[in-house]
C-alpha cells in the first residue's frame, strides 16, 4: 500500500497522526503541512511554564525536528494550505505548490476570537494566547509592576493571569458572564478559582462586560460596561476560540460546530478525515467538539488507524488539566448535562467536585487531588457511578471503589 | 549528560545520551524510543510516562513528590518501589548508567 497521505495542520493532532501512521506500519508517502514556521509543538506550556520563563523553546517541540526526516515524513513548515479539491484529490499550497493525495486529514486546530476592531481589538498591546508567536510577542510586556488587563475568565485567561501575578504584575481580570469558567465548570469550581486568584492579588471582576479599549497608537486601558475606567499597559484576551474550518467549508465539507466527522473520524467525502480542535464528533447521542490535548492525540490516533482500515469508533473519556500558581486542576470526563455537584474534601487542601446527572457520574474536577482525579477517571472508563452520598462521605475510601 | 538505557516491554534496549536539564521522558521522546507516551507533555497530569527503574537505581533517584506518588498509584501495574514517572526525573550527571524498563502498556 503506497498511498500518499497528506495531513493539513502541523499541531498536536497532526503530529500525533503522522507518528501513528508510521508506528502502525504505513510505508507510503506522508506529508505534514503546517503554516507555522516551527515543527509541531505543545501549546499548554505557552500559558504556563514557557510564559513564566521556566521552559526553553526546544522543549516545546513534540518531536525533535530530525524525527520527521528519519521517519520519512515530509514536513512542510511555514506552508499554508490554501484550498482542497476533493474531486481531484489535490491540495493547493500558498506560493503555488500542489500536493496530490490518496487520503487527506484535516487537523487545522482553532483560531482565537479577537475583540472587534471597532472597540480597539486591533490596537498594539492587545494580545491573544494561541501560538508561540503570540506568546513571544507579549513576553516583553511581562515586566514586574506593569498593569495588565485580562479579558475573559476561561482557562487561558486564568493561566495568563496566574503567570502575570507570579511575575509581579498588577492584574485585573474581567469576565462578562456572572462567574469565571461559566462555560466549562460548575459554580463550585468557579468560586474556588476566583478565590485562588484573589488570594494572589488578582482583581477578579465577574459579571463585568467590556465596553471598549482605549488608546490611540497603543492600548492604554479600557472602559467597562458599568462605566468604570481601567488603565493598562497591555491587554490579554482569552475569549474563546473558533474551530479552523474555513478551508474545509470552502472545500464543501459539512460544518457543524467545526468539521463534522463520524465516530471513525470520516467526513462525508471518502478518504477525507478530520481530528482535534477543528472537528466535532458524535458523543452521548449528540455532537461535541473538544479543545484538549487528550482529544487531539486520541482522535488523531483513531483516524490514523482508520485510514489504514481499522474501522475503530472513537468514544473517549475526555481528560484535561490546567496549572495555576501551585494548583494543578485535573478534569476527567465531560460535565455537559450535569444536574448536581458533590464536593469531596481530600487531604491537605485537596478538593474534588463530582458532577452527576441523576445517579450517573459524568465528570470530576480535582484540585491538587490526583487520587480523586485518577479514581474518577478509572470509574468513568469502567462506566461505573458510585452513589453521590458515597463520594460525599469522608469515611469512604475512594480507592476501594475501584475494586469488585 | 547521562547515558540512559531504556528497555522496551518486549526486551529491545535503547542506549542513548541525554543532556542535563531534560527529563528522562524527554530523552525517550527526543530519541524516538517507543513505550513512553507522555501525553500531557511532562506536566505530571497523565501518568503515561511510567517506567520501572532498575532495582539498583531505586535508592539513588530523588524522592517522589506526593503528586507523582499519587499518580503512580493508578498507573498500569505499578510497583511500589520501582515505578516512577519519567517526566519528573531530571537528568544530571548523577544519572549516568540509569536503566529503566517500560511497562506492558501506558494508561
Ligand atoms: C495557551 C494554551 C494552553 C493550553 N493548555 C492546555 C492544557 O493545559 N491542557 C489541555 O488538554 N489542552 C490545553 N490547550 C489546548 C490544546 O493545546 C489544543 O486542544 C491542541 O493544541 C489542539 O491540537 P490541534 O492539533 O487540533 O490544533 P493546533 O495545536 O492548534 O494545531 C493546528 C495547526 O494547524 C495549522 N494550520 C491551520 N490551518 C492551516 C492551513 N490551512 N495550512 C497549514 N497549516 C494550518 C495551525 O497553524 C496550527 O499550527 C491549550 C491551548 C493553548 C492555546
Amino acid at each position: 500500500m503506497a498511498e500518499h497521505i497528506v495531513v493539513i495542520g502541523g499541531g498536536q493532532a497532526g503530529a500525533a497522526l503522522v507518528a501513528r501512521l508510521r508506528g502502525q506500519g504505513h510505508d507510503g508517502p506522508v506529508t505534514l503541512v503546517g503554516e507555522e514556521p516551527v515543527p509541531p509543538y505543545q501549546r499548554p506550556p505557552l500559558s504556563k511554564k514557557y510564559l513564566l520563563g521556566e521552559m526553553a523553546l526546544e522543549r516545546l517541540f513534540l518531536r525533535p525536528e530530525s524525527y520527521y526526516a528519519e521517519h520519512d515524513i515530509r514536513l512542510l513548515t511555514g506552508t499554508r494550505a490554501e484550498a482542497v479539491d476533493t474531486a481531484a484529490g489535490t491540495v493547493a499550497l500558498a506560493g503555488g505548490g500542489r500536493l496530490d493525495y490518496d487520503q487527506l486529514a484535516l487537523t487545522t486546530g482553532s483560531v482565537p476570537r479577537r475583540l472587534p476592531e471597532a472597540i480597539g481589538g486591533a490596537l498594539p498591546g492587545v494580545h491573544v494566547v494561541r501560538s508561540l508567536a503570540d506568546v513571544d510577542a507579549m513576553a516583553p510586556d511581562f515586566v514586574a509592576g506593569a498593569r495588565v488587563l485580562v479579558v475573559g475568565g476561561g482557562y487561558i485567561g486564568l493561566e495568563a493571569a496566574a503567570v502575570a501575578a507570579q511575575k509581579g504584575l498588577d492584574v485585573t481580570l474581567v469576565e462578562a458572564a456572572p462567574r469565571i469558567l461559566a462555560r466549562v465548570a460548575a459554580p463550585e469550581t468557579s468560586a474556588w478559582f476566583a478565590d485562588l486568584h484573589r488570594r494572589h492579588g488578582v482583581d477578579v471582576r465577574e459579571g463585568t462586560g467590556l465596553s471598549h479599549l482605549t488608546g490611540e497608537d497603543r492600548v492604554t486601558g479600557a472602559v467597562l460596561e458599568d462605566g468604570t475606567e481601567i488603565s493598562a499597559d497591555f491587554v490579554i484576551t482569552g475569549i474563546g476560540i473558533a474551530p479552523a474550518a474555513a478551508l474545509a467549508e470552502a472545500a464543501g465539507l459539512a460544518i457543524d460546530n467545526g468539521i463534522a466527522v463520524d465516530a471513525q473520524g470520516r467526513t462525508l467525502v471518502p478518504g477525507v478525515w478530520a481530528a482535534g480542535d477543528c472537528a466535532s464528533f458524535p458523543f452521548r447521542g449528540g455532537r461535541v467538539r473538544l479543545e484538549s490535548v487528550q482529544n487531539a492525540i486520541d482522535q488523531s490516533e483513531y483516524v490514523a488507524d482508520n485510514m489504514l482500515g481499522a474501522g475503530r469508533a472513537y468514544d473517549p473519556v475526555p481528560w484535561f488539566w490546567s496549572d495555576q500558581y501551585d494548583v494543578k486542576l485535573q478534569i476527567a470526563g465531560l460535565n455537559q448535562g450535569y444536574e448536581r455537584v458533590v464536593v469531596r474534601e481530600g487531604a491537605g487542601g485537596a478538593v474534588s467536585h463530582w458532577y452527576y446527572a441523576g445517579e450517573t457520574l459524568l465528570a470530576v474536577d480535582a484540585m491538587n487531588d490526583p487520587r480523586a482525579y485518577m479514581i474518577g477517571k478509572r470509574l468513568l472508563e469502567a462506566g461505573r457511578s458510585p452513589a453521590p452520598a458515597t463520594i460525599e462521605s469522608p469515611r469512604t475510601d475512594l480507592k476501594a471503589l475501584l475494586k469488585g | 549528560m547521562a547515558k540512559i538505557t531504556y528497555i522496551e516491554w518486549g526486551g529491545t534496549e535503547h542506549v542513548v545520551d541525554v543532556p542535563n536539564g531534560l527529563t528522562v521522558m524527554e530523552g525517550a521522546r527526543d530519541n524516538g524510543i517507543p513505550g513512553i507516551e507522555a501525553d500531557c507533555g511532562g506536566a505530571c497530569a497523565c501518568s503515561t510516562c511510567h517506567v520501572y527503574v532498575d532495582p539498583a537505581w531505586v535508592d539513588k533517584l530523588p524522592e517522589k513528590d506526593p503528586m507523582e506518588e499519587d499518580m503512580l498509584d493508578f498507573a498500569y501495574e505499578p510497583d511500589p518501589q520501582r515505578s516512577r514517572l519519567t517526566c519528573q526525573l531530571k537528568v544530571t550527571d548523577a544519572l549516568e548508567g540509569l536503566v529503566v524498563q517500560m511497562p506492558e502498556k501506558q494508561i
